[in-house]
């Protein structure tokens, strides 16, 4: 049986990489043993994108994506359709998960410096993946057609208004309409089952060979290849599967968990997974009370905001979000790792993490003088952050970085 | 493979000349595609001008249109409303209508309309697109003492005078925009057609 087996495998790896590949991106892929708390979120993401497919793929089933039957059929998967209550909650409970797993992988980013040579391509693919899944997370909250879906979409498509000259034909363009209608439901349910998911795919596939080409940082930011034994391997690297396999599978379940509390108690997210506004059709002539995006896109709006000018405010927040691709080339620190920078670097991450949450608050509650100002320092200190990295990154004493990995398992 | 003998310069003519053709070829493909977004002609029909009947219309008040899917409001101002306009103008980003965009040229005047009784403006913000509340009362208790009627944008907060003309230090950019239309009685607005 081993034999016939091993006969069989050898028959496809003859015709097809099989075995090689596995052991390249699996078996044989040393990830270094020093792994904690922030690398679950990688796989996590991953674990979302897949709940987020499979539970798209189910959703088209049995939605119509035109402007009479969209709301309709929301509540009739929500009613009638066995099930789809559970399955519509899974992907818009799925939405915010993948932001909240997304987000925190890129604090781990910006925390160890793996966005430092040689994975800036590695970062490069991922904010790709970022711009792609806000993109995903546009289109799809048109798609239920409540009234907050509708406004969303209008306060953001104008955005487009805001580019001279051409501006208001661009607009036109994109929703093919004079206003935002079924036409432009129809079109945004394209992109948002076709599209985008197959560009997202490419992308987190480039993101993993580029990583796997280069291997994973760790919370040393020690570079695992420089001390290998005699057969190659590194003396800090554990291979992939079996160890990380198992051990992100407790992660994973305490994920699930975390989820399922969500996706059973509050689906809706107290109003901030799922608007209030959102219960009711859409209606181009009724504007909801207080227009506010999707959580996971507030701190940019606070920053669009901030500015008192549209085009300014369009541009900032085009920057703002512009500027992460670019951050291996602003951080000139010889080291990697949070833990052997100086000072100023922890300083400056805090009051980053700081700003991003307080945009995001701020985005999300109704505008007034004082908060405008609020917005308006945090949006400073935002761009600050990135803008006096080259200086405080290469002014500062670091640590010295050890040779070999500190802690994880023997 | 020996190179011996190859004209390396046209060989290179030759591969861009190709490249360039593809690239128009490629161009040339992605016309219908880019086109295919623009609005159908079911959608430029249903754009069509509407009729509004504004005979039962009283003085101060205001009624709203809906034309390619946008409120139109037509508000028949007081004399009073009209004599309150010129005051605003020092708090005003653009009281003379500079912006030719913001309205047709026969609405860029000092009251903003064909009639200046009759004051048509779309309904939209020029900020982010939410529409503004009528607010007429003069020194709302919300809006201030200052506040001589206009129209208030819960969205984000911006306001504007009884001409459609917008405030200074508030997000929205221009003045509402006076959309094209033209009286075909004194009872009857088009709303979407111009005077030839």
């Amino acid at each position: 049986m081993a034999k016939l087996g091993k006969s069989l495998m050898g028959w496809v790896d003859a015709r097809f990489p099989a075995t090689e590949t596995y052991e390249y991106h699996m078996s044989k892929y040393y990830a270094p043993k020093n792994f904690n708390f922030w690398y679950f979120f990688g796989v996590l993401s991953m674990i979302v994108l897949v709940n987020q497919l499979v539970t798209g793929i189910w959703l088209t089933m049995s939605y119509n994506p035109s402007g009479e039957g969209a709301f309709d059929s929301i509540e009739y998967i929500m009613r009638d359709v066995e099930y789809g209550w559970l399955l519509r909650y899974m992907h818009s409970t799925g939405a915010s998960a993948f932001f909240v797993v997304v987000y925190l992988h890129m604090f781990r980013g910006l925390l160890y410096g793996s966005y430092k040579k040689p994975r800036e391509l590695v970062w490069l693919f991922g904010m790709a993946i970022y711009l792609a899944l806000m993109a995903e997370g546009f289109f799809g909250y048109l798609l239920p057609w409540g009234n907050m879906s509708y406004w969303g979409a209008q306060v953001i498509l104008n955005l487009a208004g805001a580019v001279p000259v051409v501006g208001e034909e661009l607009v036109t363009w994109v929703r093919g309409d004079y206003l935002i209608s079924g036409i432009t439901l129809n079109r945004f349910f394209a992109l948002h089952v076709v599209a985008i998911p197959l560009v997202l795919v490419a992308l987190v596939f480039m993101h993993l060979v580029a990583l796997h080409h280069v291997g994973s940082n760790n919370p040393d930011g020690v570079d695992i290849k420089k001390v290998k034994d005699e057969n190659g391997v590194p003396l800090d690297g554990v291979p992939f599967h079996p160890y990380y396999t198992v051990h992100d599978l407790v992660g994973i379940v305490v994920f699930l968990a975390a989820f399922s509390a969500v996706l059973f108690f509050f689906p809706d997210g107290g109003g901030y997974f799922l608007e209030r506004p959102n219960f009711e059709p859409a209606n181009p002539l009724k504007t909801p009370e207080h227009i506010a995006p999707v959580w996971y896109y507030t701190p940019y709006y606070a920053i669009l905001r901030a500015v008192p000018s549209k085009l300014g405010g369009v541009i900032a927040m085009g920057a703002a979000i512009a500027i992460l691709f670019v951050l291996p080339w602003l951080d000139k620190s010889p080291v990697r790792s949070m833990r052997y920078k100086g000072t100023q670097s922890k300083i400056w991450l805090a009051l980053f993490v700081v700003s991003f949450i307080g945009l995001g608050y701020l985005g999300a509650v109704p505008a007034d003088p004082v908060k405008t100002v609020l917005s308006q320092i945090l949006t400073i200190i935002y761009f600050l952050f990135f803008l006096l990295m080259p200086f405080y990154t290469s002014m500062e004493t670091v640590k010295a970085v050890p040779d070999r990995v500190t802690g994880g398992a023997h | 493979m020996s190179t011996d003998g190859v004209n390396v310069d046209r060989r290179r003519l030759l591969i861009g000349a190709t490249a360039a053709m593809g690239a128009v070829g490629v161009a040339a493909a992605a016309v219908p595609f880019v086109k295919s977004w623009n609005p159908s002609a079911k959608a430029k029909a249903a754009g069509a001008s509407v009729k509004a009947d504004i005979s039962q219309l009283e003085v101060g008040q205001r009624a709203v249109f809906e034309w390619r899917g946008k409120p139109v409001w037509v508000v028949r101002r007081t004399p009073q409303m009209l004599a309150d306009l010129p005051k605003n103008d020092a708090d005003l980003k653009d009281p003379t209508s500079s912006d030719e965009a913001q309205q047709p040229e026969y609405a860029r005047n000092a009251v903003r309309s064909i009639k200046p009784e009759f004051l048509v403006l779309t309904g939209i913000c020029t900020h982010l697109g939410c529409s503004p509340l009528f607010r007429p009362e003069i020194a709302a208790a919300d809006l201030g003492a200052d506040w001589r009627g206009g129209f208030f944008c819960p969205c984000h907060g911006s306001r504007f005078d009884m001409a459609g003309r917008v405030y200074n230090n508030v997000p929205a950019p221009t003045n509402l925009v006076v959309p094209p239309h033209m009286y075909e009685s004194d009872s009857i607005v088009i709303i979407g057609e111009e005077k030839a």
